[in-house]
């Protein structure tokens, strides 16, 4: 290795409760991969390498939630490792998909799926990594968007904010000139309340937002839920609506449990 | 855990897999006492959480088990319930399904073939390593990967987790231009994906064939992804809806993925090898004659020579497309409404790594109360213990380092996604002296 190379910050990607989609958005990066593995040390990145070595590291990924006793305390070791430390995903910024056992009895999900339960060893809750470590920037989506992960990666390296923005999905809307789905049509959207950074996708696909991105800076839940009634939406469809990749972000979190008649 | 007479290998993560599992493997003297591929992947209980919501919901949630194979879940889970519910689609529907398929196959085959596999088979420890020494290859494989996402994204909105995808059809289809402007890039991926193939069959393959029970879709006109029966080449031949009276899952300690067998047999395998030697027939003539070009005759027993199976498939699936945005017109709409009702469905589509099963149940308001779900790599977790508990006996005499990565690469040969399994790897090798008799 040339003494060159030793200077270049070296990087992990670490993966917890996820479905490895947002670790593969950095794969799907094709035109601008080998220019971005070339400016850094890919150190730890099981995904894709056979390398692993062992920390510091300079800037630590993490994909993923905390599910389990064992990854409760390797997200403590992880910290430690990495000087910089970025969540990327639902998963890791929400809790994920895998959060709607938050509201249930995980011990009778367990029986659900498997035979022997005793064998399985899970935690009731799947929560987010900063609820166990401190975070320096957690990047939404599900999954998360390949150049905004790029944008975020030549920030962190230059050591400037990254320009992600956290206003609604709404403005990708204008922006993009797609016409108000949930005005113009009726349909309800999430849009609203969801922060931006997929570029509005499924309003231009002729559906509504389903929240992929989690809530915007400052949402604005309760009106949402009224307009969701006035389209005609019980209670029932609003808590599942509410309820997707990112329920457990206390804003959904608190939007669903509000239309929540137990 | 040295002792005396005793060796062990310890790899803390198996690298190049979606997900995390570990393998242990022990030899006593010359004997393979034990192998377990275990897989520590902590579980998401997706079937547990599916039950209350609707079943328009379930193409979206189902996705995200696999951010490698979304559409195989979409697919899967869209058909599973337009059987429960008796919908029926349009044929252009139909097609462009199989359209948004053969991205995920390019997609999804050539980053294992490039970038998981065959840094193994060249002596590297990644595609970045390789691409050091093999830049060409390397960008070849990022611009047929990005075509197959390009297909993808035109139909779905994004490579990961797409959003197009409904029960009835789609929410929105592409125009006829939109199409046609793919034509160009597929068909330089086609020429890339013989090239591919080509490439493939200069690696070396340790002599291993295993007897497997193949086990795949079959279709009286095509190549399989979202129907056919399903066969294998011991005498099964079912359809969906039988399925579990064949097939067994079987909760073992090690794993928090399922094991599946036939029931009565044993392991089994799907995936490349299955679809390519119970279909082979069913191929294009220029898939077809590729694979005698590099010489892969049938049945390919060697799990080695999946790599090339997998290429082959590129080709199909470069081709296949291209057919099929030759003669797209579009739907006379995107997709039929499907009114709430009660109902069971279950539909097997092909994955990239072998068939998907999904059951669901819904009530009269659509609500889901029940759903099952096979991936693909649950089903072939035996067969990997299976082909390891064989192929790690030629190793005894290897060091530890080299014997641990060839095993890697076996389990490699699955493309083995964890992240489906439980709805990852280490390796452990342990050796022990034989005791004397």
């Amino acid at each position: 290795m040339s003494s060159k190379a030793k200077h270049k910050p070296k990087i992990a990607i670490f993966k917890f409760a996820s479905c490895d989609g947002c670790q593969l958005s950095l794969l799907d990066a094709e035109d601008e991969l080998l220019d971005v593995v070339g400016a850094v040390d890919i150190v730890y990145f099981p995904e894709a390498t056979r390398t692993m070595l062992n920390g510091p590291y300079d800037i630590g990924f993490v994909e993923g939630s905390v599910t389990t006793h064992q990854d409760a305390q390797r997200i403590q070791e992880v910290r430690r490792k990495c000087k910089t430390l970025i969540t990327i995903g639902a998963c890791a910024t929400a809790g994920g998909i895998q959060a709607l056992r938050n509201w249930k009895d995980v011990d009778e999900f367990i029986r659900v799926v498997y035979a022997t339960p005793m064998w399985i060893s899970t935690l009731k809750l799947s929560t987010p990594i900063a609820e166990h470590v401190p975070v320096d920037f957690e990047l939404r989506g599900c999954p998360i968007n390949k150049y905004q992960l790029i944008e975020l990666f030549t920030a962190t390296l230059a050591g400037r904010k990254p320009n992600i923005p956290t206003h609604s999905v709404c403005m990708e809307c204008k922006r993009r000139a797609t016409v108000c789905i949930a005005v113009a049509r009726g349909t309800p959207c999430l849009g609203p309340v969801t922060q931006a950074g997929c570029g509005a996708l499924c309003p231009s696909y002729d559906r509504g937002c389903y929240g992929c991105y989690g809530p915007m800076e400052t949402p604005n839940t309760a009106s949402l839920t009224s307009q969701f009634r006035a389209l005609g939406q019980v209670d029932e469809q609003i808590v599942r609506a509410f309820r997707g990749f990112n329920a457990w972000s206390w804003q959904f979190r608190k939007a669903s449990e509000g239309c929540e008649h137990l | 855990m040295s002792g005396r007479g005793t060796k062990t290998i310890r790899v803390d993560t198996l690298a190049r897999v979606e997900g995390e599992g570990s393998l242990y493997i022990k030899l006593v003297g010359e004997r393979v006492a034990d192998v377990k591929l275990k897989i520590y992947e902590p579980p998401r209980f997706f079937e547990a959480f599916l039950r209350g919501r609707h079943f328009s919901e379930a193409p979206d949630i189902t996705a995200r088990i696999c951010g490698i194979c979304p559409i195989a879940y979409q697919m899967s889970a869209i058909h599973a319930i337009e059987r429960a519910l008796g919908t029926r689609i349009d044929p252009t529907v139909r097609l462009l399904r199989r359209l948004f398929y053969c991205g995920e196959w390019i997609e999804s085959h050539t980053l294992h073939v490039y970038m998981l596999h065959a840094p193994d088979f060249l002596g590297y420890q990644d595609a970045i390593a390789m691409a050091r020494d093999h830049r060409a290859v390397v960008e070849r494989a990022l611009r047929l990967k990005k075509i197959g996402n390009r297909i993808v994204t035109l139909l779905g909105g994004r490579e990961i987790h797409p959003i197009s995808a409904a029960v009835g059809g789609f929410y929105k289809v592409p125009t006829k231009q939109q199409l046609r402007e793919l034509v160009e890039d597929l068909e330089w991926a086609l020429d890339a994906s013989l090239e591919t193939a080509r490439w493939t069959a200069n690696l070396e393959f340790p002599d291993f064939e295993q007897d497997y029970e193949f086990v795949a879709l079959r279709h009286p006109d095509e190549y399989p992804f979202n129907e056919g029966r399903l066969v294998s080449n011991r005498g099964l031949d079912i359809d969906a809806a039988e399925y579990e009276d064949h097939f067994v899952e079987m909760h073992v300690k090690h794993s928090n993925a399922l094991h599946s067998v036939v029931r009565g047999r044993g392991s089994y395998l799907v995936g490349p090898l299955a679809r390519f030697n119970l279909n082979f027939d069913k191929l294009p003539e220029v898939a077809r004659q590729v694979s005698r070009e590099i010489k892969l005759a049938l049945p390919v027993k060697n799990p080695f020579r999946s790599i090339m199976v997998r290429s082959v498939e590129i080709v199909f699936a470069c081709a296949e497309a291209l057919r099929i945005v030759g003669e797209y017109e579009p739907p006379p709409t995107p997709r039929v409404e499907v009114p709430n009702q009660a109902g069971v469905g279950q539909a097997i589509t092909e994955a990239p790594r072998g068939i998907l099963y999904h059951r669901y149940a819904m009530d009269e308001k659509g609500l889901i109360i029940a759903a099952k779900i096979i991936p693909p790599t649950s089903q072939n977790q035996k067969r990997i213990e299976d082909d390891l508990r064989d192929y790690a006996m030629r190793l005894v005499a290897w060091p530890l380092e080299e014997a641990s990565w060839k095993c890697e690469q076996a389990i490699r040969n699955y493309d083995p996604c964890i992240s489906c399994a439980t709805h990852s790897l280490k390796v452990v090798i342990e050796r022990e002296e034989a005791p004397r008799e």
